[in-house]
């Protein structure tokens, strides 16, 4: 599957992307800048963490209006599978590629950790290699991923199952305490309504050998390699 | 031109809240509300205030402040 990892002023986790996929997955995977226009006929567009343009104004704000960010639109409403993770996540939801937004976290401090998340929907291209209900352990670091939007739209998200992602603890129960960053409905990850934009604020790709930590992260990646054939 | 953008009333504002209970701390009883946003200062070169305000507006809503989680106010300054 040939992915296309968009790099911005400012993205950390771009080179960590190409390593998962590249070496860890053995996928074709390919650098985009974010100046340019063309995807290279890619199948995947990766969105990478990291801080775009300084996190100025807002996280995501200023890398929106990125020239690349038109071709992912249109990629996007075509039908093309997105992902977004930490930044990249924050990124969809200013492109209003995703509903909602990330602010920050209620604590205030930026947090970096390894977190446990549930799949709420397995049906997905992002989540197709995995079980309902199975719990993820991956590394969230981030400031602002207090996922809100506003309460009719949740409904209507929660309705659709485009809630892909919540965070529970280790036993895979929600709670307060296992919600690291106070966003709404426990929320870690979600599609958008046609379900080939997924955004989420764990970070997979730093989730894909046992020396990091765990291999949970190549779920993720396999689901999407496995809808696409 | 001035533009203010603070958080919607109803979204978490943990930086307001902090301070607030700082100042209460403090011996502010009469504190009710804080709220932290941003001031951003713009020289707009435009024929009129009438055109000034309305390309804040429109700078306010594509970029300066999210409609879903910020509210945002502007004033003129000067001709």
């Amino acid at each position: 599957m040939k992915w296309g990892v968009v790099r911005f002023p400012g993205s950390l986790d771009d080179n960590d992307a190409l390593w998962a996929l590249r070496e860890v997955m053995g996928q074709e995977a390919s650098l985009l800048w974010h100046k340019d226009t063309s995807l290279q006929g890619v199948e995947c567009v990766l969105l990478p963490g990291g801080f775009s343009y300084g996190d100025y104004l807002r996280c995501g704000a200023i890398a929106r209006f990125s020239p690349i960010m038109d071709s992912v639109a249109k990629f996007a409403a075509e039908g093309g599978l997105v992902v977004g993770t930490c930044n990249g996540f924050q990124v969809l939801c200013e492109a209003h590629l995703l509903p909602g937004a990330l602010t920050r976290n209620r604590t205030l401090s930026f947090i970096c950790e390894p977190v446990h998340v549930r799949v709420e929907n397995a049906q997905t291209p992002f989540t197709c290699a995995l079980r309902q209900g199975e719990v993820l352990k991956l590394p969230i670091k981030h400031g602002e991923g207090l996922y809100v939007a506003p309460a009719a739209e949740l409904r209507q998200m929660e309705e659709r199952g485009q809630v892909l992602l919540r965070y529970v603890d280790a036993a895979g129960q929600q709670s307060d305490a296992a919600n690291p960053n106070g966003s709404l409905h426990a929320i870690a990850g979600v599609a958008n309504e046609r379900f080939n934009v997924f955004g989420l604020m764990p970070h997979p790709e730093h989730a894909v050998e046992a020396l990091l930590g765990g291999e949970d992260g190549l779920k993720i990646f396999r689901s999407i390699i496995e809808s696409a054939r | 031109m001035k533009v203010f953008v603070t958080p919607r009333r109803g979204i978490l504002d943990p930086q307001g809240r902090a301070v607030e209970h700082a100042l209460k701390s403090l011996g502010f009883k009469s504190v009710a509300g804080v709220k932290i946003g941003k001031y951003i200062v713009l020289e707009i070169g435009a024929q009129s205030t009438a055109e000034a305000r309305d390309q804040a507006h429109q700078m306010c809503e594509r970029l300066l402040a999210n409609p879903l989680i910020e509210d945002y106010t502007f004033e003129v300054e000067g001709e």
